[in-house]
């Protein structure tokens, strides 16, 4: 008799009450950012200052162009560890690129543009061969990535020879706009950042494709015997997830300069944090981009309160944070229970 | 004193209700069995005996005093429940098996040599003669049933609960279970069974109560009672009533030919042919290969054959996004794990697979609000509010649902498993008419079910499985239970 629904009935009194739960569920995320605003604004005068806001903004755009992929591959039910090791290897080839090619052809505002699309191939060719051993060589994907975590890092320490891959200073100039740029007065990496999460939410929720990966996310079983292309789909959701960790990278390198065997550390987890945090379920099936984005404010600002006011140690801003995902994870208990 | 007693046990998950009121007494030395439809209730009385479900109201008492709640404590007193899904560790021997939990040992160390005699003997006497030191998944699915029944015994128990023993068992196998089980009630022990075999039920039980709806609507002795009674008991009507009227085989333009269809481990060298206007019966017992006959058939399993012919053109078999769009359906036994997104909305759920066919790359939203609008009219579809989920509603509504998700893409072949699975006797009924209708429309329908009634209602034209091949077809009015058993159970083998 497994084949009864064991689920609370609809309607009658319950229904307020469930109502609030739906709205907090819905809402929580948001309503923790602004409770964390107003924390910030109380402690600290320079908090809502244009400048600072910029900043964080500006700072959380890379990890949020990022986790916008995650969103996708956790929707879907799987997981990219890899993301920050991929943006150290993008960004070490790139430039390594970039330089060959600006002495040879000479530096110009062309070959940024050729960089460009040279690192969302690199990026998207990444994702692909993730996805591609996690969904047809049939290995977890937490395997996979993790592997090719340890791989894509130690190939760009190998290319730097343990030391820096250094944008040649002949193309600095062209490429600081990436980063530093405005336009209408915004920071040019708020800005995409901005467009690719509207366009992510909108393949999400509003295309057959985002329903699809959430389908497969809900149960992989049920997407097979819906005739949805499952691996297809699900390969499609790491080379998203590929092709994010480019552009995240096209937007860092010009703030530095440089790739090390240290950039885009811990990327990784602070991505899947902020997709936790949003609301997106863990284990796939339910995933909201602008949950997401809230979550890597969340984050940021976490890091930034801690900065301005030295109430608590910056040192203990991982702890923040760790507790903060745990929270979030607690608040979606019930759902993953479905 | 009674053994085992219920008194006005009820039971509900959240407001369904699954038993009503129900009042029961084993007494030691009997073996009770209870018989009802798919749904009935059957399963949560014995998980409750077994104190894996409490119930919401009502008490059952154990030689007179309050029976244990828990599974341990149960376990403890005597009751063990042999289940319809096995609970056995695959990756373990045997031996380990029928001992898991209660190892007996020496010193601070398992007692290997005690234990794998005692298995041994344990599995003798259920005639089995499953090697005691190989690891379950190397076996078949036959032993790990007896496996299953040896691990019960071996806890010496007073009662045991059987939930459909004999569905993946032999003829001969399920004889030497019901010697065993003849044994042990002459030992005093009770037993509670459930079968949908009822030609079993009358052989073994002493007493048989009559499941509808979570209620008892009968309890006789054994020899009070036959096997249709028992049918009509189960259904609470004549079964002439419930099946729409039969109109006649094997007329209709074959949709699919296929020539000895072969999937690696599951089906062995099938042929058929299934024919527009006909209902396809397809019978045998469970892990004969009926679901996986069509899933190979339909690029859901990998699969070869010498030859495949759709509307009489030739081709390679479909993959399984190939198959619906060639308009062949299949509607999966398993609604929760492979049919229906339980946590999504009932119209991105009947949407789903006609959207991965054919749908445009942004949703048509208020267009699935007007299809699902549509399938709730056609199909009777009953929901508080149309934007709730799938799992809010109940089993035959949540049937009726997949229906229309599978439906939608307008088939020409559609294979329903196990089609009535866990809905009511009214869902039932209107499921029947949705069959019949479809195949009064000239589609080729094929219904593998477990319930032997309904093949034999249903179908214009049977063929039964066995050990993953066809092993016998029935037509018209051949078709009878009595001879789909035959087959099925392998006797028209063991009988040349």
């Amino acid at each position: 008799m497994s084949d009864v629904t064991a689920r609370p009935a609809e309607g009658g009194a319950a229904a307020p009450a469930r109502n609030l739960v739906g709205f907090l569920e819905s809402t929580g995320p948001l309503i923790a950012l602004i409770l964390l605003m107003v924390i910030g604004s109380l402690m600290s005068d320079s908090f809502l200052g244009a400048e600072n806001l910029s900043n964080v903004f500006t700072r959380s755009a890379i990890i949020g162009i990022i986790a916008v992929g995650a969103t996708f591959v956790i929707t879907a039910g799987g997981l990219d560890l890899s993301v920050g090791s991929l943006s150290a290897l993008v960004a070490g080839v790139t430039i390594l690129f970039l330089n060959a090619a600006a002495q040879a052809l000479g530096a110009n505002w062309m070959l940024i543009a050729v960089g460009i699309a040279f690192s969302l191939l690199l990026g998207a060719a990444a994702g692909l061969l993730n996805g591609v051993m996690i969904v047809k060589g049939r290995v977890e994907a937490f395997i996979v990535t993790l592997g090719a975590m340890g791989i894509f890092r130690s190939l760009l320490t190998w290319l730097a020879d343990g030391g820096s891959i250094s944008l040649d200073f002949s193309l600095r100039d062209a490429a600081r706009p990436i980063y530093y740029g405005q336009v209408f007065g915004i920071a040019v990496p708020i800005l995409v950042l901005l467009a690719i999460a509207v366009i992510g939410e909108l393949a999400l929720r509003r295309m057959r494709f985002g329903r699809h990966v959430a389908a497969i996310g809900s149960s992989r079983h049920v997407a097979r015997y819906s005739a949805i292309p499952v691996n297809r789909v699900r390969i499609l959701t790491y080379v998203i997830q590929g092709v994010c960790v480019a552009i995240a990278t096209v937007i860092y390198v010009p703030r530095l300069g440089a790739a090390t065997p240290s950039t885009g550390l811990m990327w990784e987890l602070e991505a899947i944090a902020a997709v936790i945090i949003g609301g997106t379920a863990l284990s796939g099936g339910f995933g909201r981009i602008w949950g997401t984005i809230v979550g890597v404010l969340i984050l940021g600002f976490i890091g930034n309160i801690l900065n301005l006011t030295g109430f608590v140690s910056p040192y203990l801003n991982g702890a923040f944070q760790g507790a903060i995902i745990i929270i979030a994870v607690l608040l979606q208990r019930d759902r993953l229970q479905d | 004193m009674s053994l085992l007693a219920f008194h006005a046990i009820a039971k509900s998950y959240g407001k369904v209700p699954v038993l009503k009121g129900i009042d029961l007494v084993v007494e030691p030395g009997e073996v009770l069995a209870l018989v009802g439809e798919n749904g009935a209730g059957k399963s949560t009385l014995m998980r409750i005996a077994a104190g894996l479900a409490a119930p919401t109201a009502g008490h059952v008492l154990l030689e007179g005093k309050p029976a244990p709640v828990t599974l341990e404590a149960a376990e403890e007193a005597g009751i063990v429940m042999v289940h319809q899904e096995f609970c056995l560790a695959p990756h373990l021997t045997v031996a380990e098996n029928v001992f898991l939990g209660r190892e007996p040992v020496r010193g601070l160390f398992i007692d290997r040599k005690a234990m794998e005699a005692d298995a041994r003997r344990l599995l003798g006497e259920l005639g089995s003669s499953a090697p005691v030191r190989a690891r379950l998944r190397d076996l078949p699915v036959s032993d790990w049933q007896m496996i299953e029944l040896a691990k019960a015994f071996a806890r010496r128990p007073k009662l045991i609960l059987m939930d459909e023993p004999t569905a993946v068992l032999s003829a001969r196998e399920a004889d030497q279970l019901f010697a065993r089980v003849r044994a042990f009630r002459q030992a005093g022990g009770a037993v509670i069974f459930t079968s949908h075999r009822l030609d079993e039920v009358k052989a073994i039980a002493d007493r048989i109560a009559v499941l509808r709806d979570g209620q008892i609507v009968r309890v006789e002795k054994a020899a009070d009672i036959s096997e249709h009674e028992m049918a009509e008991s189960m259904v609470g009507r004549p079964l002439s009533e419930i099946y729409p009227p039969r109109r006649g085989a094997g007329e209709g333009v074959p949709i699919v030919v296929v020539e000895g269809l072969t999937s690696p481990g599951t089906v062995t060298d099938a042929t058929l042919t299934i024919r527009g206007g006909e209902v396809l019966g397809i019978s045998g017992l469970v892990g004969s290969g009926r679901t996986e006959l069509f899933e190979a058939l339909l690029g859901l399993r990998p699969a070869r054959c010498r030859s495949f012919a759709l509307r009489g053109q030739a081709r390679r078999l479909p993959s399984a996004r190939e198959a619906w769009g060639l308009r062949l359906a299949y509607l999966t036994e398993d609604r929760k794990g492979k049919g229906l997104l339980l946590g999504k909305s009932l119209a991105e759920n009947v949407a789903l697979t006609r959207g991965a066919i054919s749908g445009a790359a942004w949703i048509d939203f208020p267009g699935e609000r007007r299809d699902l609008e549509a399938a709730v009219e056609r199909y009777d579809i009953r929901a508080g509010r149309l934007d709730t989920s799938v799992g809010a509603l109940s089993g035959g509504n949540q049937q009726k649902v997949l229906i229309a998700k599978t439906l939608a893409i307008e088939p020409d072949l559609v294979v329903f498993d196990e089609p009535t699975r866990g809905v009511d006797i009214g869902a039932k009924q209107q499921i029947y008419e949705i069959v019949a209708s479809l195949a009064a429309a000239g589609k080729a329908v094929v219904v593998i079910s477990s319930e032997m009634q309904e093949i034999v209602g249903l179908s214009d034209r049977v063929l039964v499985m066995r050990r993953g091949r066809i092993t016998g077809e029935l037509t018209g009015n051949a078709i009878s239970e009595n001879e789909i058993i035959r087959f099925a159970m392998g006797l028209h083998e063991e009988a040349s």
